[in-house]
């Protein structure tokens, strides 16, 4: 299970960071979004991997760190609120720049297809 | 209990969600005095709590009454109630600027001034490093508001650089998080100095990842050379109140790999102590590098002042890298300075372009300044600070730091790259002074006389470094007992856990 776990943490991540390097908003977001969702695996994994173990003491032999699931949920809602702030920006910058590069500008010599 | 520290976070959170009710939300005019009502009484707060803090007790707040090492505490050491003094002054003299007015462009600028206070204040008075991540996107999301306040393209292409980056940044802080809670089993940040030093053998590359992700964060946060690439475009693109208010989020950053790296990657870290130093040393020093030529580049004033704080940023991390008390006191008196002065001159440079017409601050000939005696004198005078020249609190801070390198390795690359980048700034402030005053094309200026408000604003904030150097003995005397204080880990862990047992076990 554990190394499922990290390959699935691992690959999220390596498609985020590579998303996150594009040169258009969209891919960007979806990027971050990814590596948000690594990140959230992540900090539950932290508190060590249990099957079927409750995270309330003294309900059962077998528990579970109840500290990373509280730091996960803090980790969703924040991020979950600055993905929608990022999204509404990149909208804005859309309108306001007249494109959807991060930079505001189509690079010249690309033609702008592969950025 | 006292409930005094934890005022600083209550106070601009209900103040802020006061301000989106009817009575306030209609009326700026009311907001902004609302707003300044509340920033003068955080000042007040924020001396009681120094005044408090500075006999050396560390007062610890537990949240919801929880003992620490499990609960939540907020803690006020002399450290963090001095940044808190600083930020609640700063915010003061930015919130005076907006009665220009400088907040119309826009709605909900004062909501978002307090959220972002209270940000900035719960980041210093965390005792706890996953509230130091939630504070610092409290703060993040309220200057993403900001940064875009007024609108226009500038403002968006530069907060969409600051809020992507900032966003991949806070997903490296997480990772850290999970890595050293992971091997260290807590994240109470008094605590994890204790574990730190019961790390085995397997753990110690991880725990060392995971603090040099945290410095990766910090770094970005305080501009550090690889990472400092956003801060001209976003901080010479924010209003000007924002820009000065801005002026302390690099220092949240510094402050954040002071407490971290000197608190649980202290002395007493064993295998792991000083994990920061050479790291922080090389690149500030090249941090120092990058601004000075990014000052000799700027073509408007907002800009040279944006790239001061990289230089200033520099400086502070090049006292941090030092490692030991002396350097982190001068590090401290001059961050004082620095986010004062430049502030100070961030709210200057928008005087100073408001007179010029259209030729706004760039370094260009425009007409002759309405004002342009008084500006200048005021320009003056935090040029001079801000270089560090006599008997300014820029030079006391400059050889304070100088003084305290002590091996001649030291001193071969700090003394060097610091004075070099004191000239450049001096030459850039220079041409920028003689370019904003002197060179004058055009006829007779239009009457445009400053704003009473902002031009106290401005000069409050320009007289501190009067101000630092005259009291120069008795600022010095606190920033060496916070320094000491802040070095002294097992008191400190002694302090926030109030065990028997300090550290060692």
């Amino acid at each position: 299970m554990e190394a499922l776990y990290a390959f699935c943490v691992g690959l999220l991540t390596a498609c985020g960071i590579f998303l996150t390097l594009r040169g258009r908003t969209f891919p960007v977001v979806v990027g971050l979004t990814l590596l948000s969702y690594a990140v959230n695996l992540f900090l539950f994994a932290s508190g060590r991997l249990t099957v079927s173990g409750a995270a309330v003491l003294g309900t059962s032999e077998n528990y579970a760190d109840p500290l990373p699931q509280a730091l996960v949920l803090t980790a969703i809602v924040i991020g979950f609120a600055m993905t929608a702030f990022v999204v509404i920006l990149a909208m804005r910058a859309r309108g306001d720049l007249g494109n959807d590069h991060v930079d505001g500008k189509l690079p010249e010599s690309t033609g702008g297809d592969r950025s | 209990m006292d409930h005094l520290l934890i005022l600083p976070l209550i106070l601009p959170l209900l103040g802020g969600l006061l301000m989106l009710l009817p009575p306030l939300t209609q009326s700026r005019v009311r907001q902004r005095n609302f707003a300044l009502s509340l920033a003068a009484a955080g000042v007040l707060i924020a001396i009681l709590l120094l005044v408090q803090s500075h006999s050396g007790q560390i007062i610890v707040y537990t949240l919801g009454n929880w003992a620490p090492p499990f609960g939540i505490v907020l803690v006020g050491d002399r450290l963090s109630t001095l940044m808190v003094l600083l930020t609640a002054v700063l915010a003061f003299c930015s919130l005076l600027y907006t009665f220009g007015p400088a907040d119309e462009q826009g709605s909900f600028f004062q909501p978002l001034m307090q959220f972002q206070l209270l940000g900035i204040n719960g980041a210093f008075l965390t005792g706890d490093i996953f509230n130091l991540f939630v504070f610092f996107e409290v703060l993040l999301i309220a200057s993403y508001g900001l940064l875009m306040f007024g609108g226009g393209k500038q403002r968006t292409r530069a907060g969409l650089h600051y809020v992507i980056l900032n966003l991949a940044g806070s997903a490296i802080f997480l990772f850290a998080l999970g890595i050293l809670y992971g091997t260290l089993g807590t994240l109470n940040i008094a605590d994890m100095a204790r574990q730190v030093q019961l790390v085995n053998e397997t753990d110690l590359p991880l725990v060392k990842a995971g603090g040099l992700m945290l410095l990766i964060v910090f770094g970005l946060k305080a501009a550090i050379l690889p990472l400092q690439f956003w801060l001209p475009a976003a901080y010479s693109a924010a209003a000007p109140p924002v820009a000065a208010l801005f002026a302390i989020m690099t220092k949240v950053g510094v402050y954040a790999i002071l407490r971290v790296f000197t608190v649980i990657f202290g002395d007493s870290a064993g295998d792991l102590s000083g994990l920061a130093g050479p790291w922080l040393w090389w690149l500030s020093l090249l941090t120092l590098m990058i601004g000075g030529l990014g000052t000799l580049a700027a073509k408007n004033m907002r800009r040279l002042v944006a790239h001061l704080i990289i230089i200033s940023v520099g400086t502070l991390l090049a006292g941090l890298g030092l490692e030991r008390e002396a350097a982190t006191s001068a590090a401290l008196y001059y961050l004082i300075h620095t986010t004062l002065v430049s502030a100070g001159l961030f709210l200057l440079a928008d005087l100073i372009g408001r007179q010029r017409g259209k030729a706004d601050d760039r370094l260009i000939a425009a007409r002759p300044m309405h004002q342009g005696k008084w500006l200048g004198i005021l320009f003056f005078i935090g040029a001079l600070a801000v270089i560090g020249m006599p008997p300014l609190s820029g030079f006391v801070g400059k050889a304070l730091l100088m003084k305290s390198a002590l091996a001649v390795s030291e001193m071969q690359w700090l003394w060097p790259v610091l004075l070099i980048s004191s000239l450049i700034a001096l030459m850039a402030l220079s041409r920028a002074g003689s370019n904003l005053f002197w060179n004058i094309n055009g006829e007779t200026p239009v009457a445009t006389p400053v704003n009473p408000a902002q031009l106290t604003a401005v000069v409050l904030l320009l007289s501190t470094p009067l101000l630092m150097s005259l009291l120069g003995g008795p600022l010095t005397a606190l920033t060496d007992a916070t320094a000491q204080q802040l070095h002294d880990v097992p008191a400190q862990i002694n302090g926030v856990l109030q065990t028997a047992d300090p550290g060692g076990l």
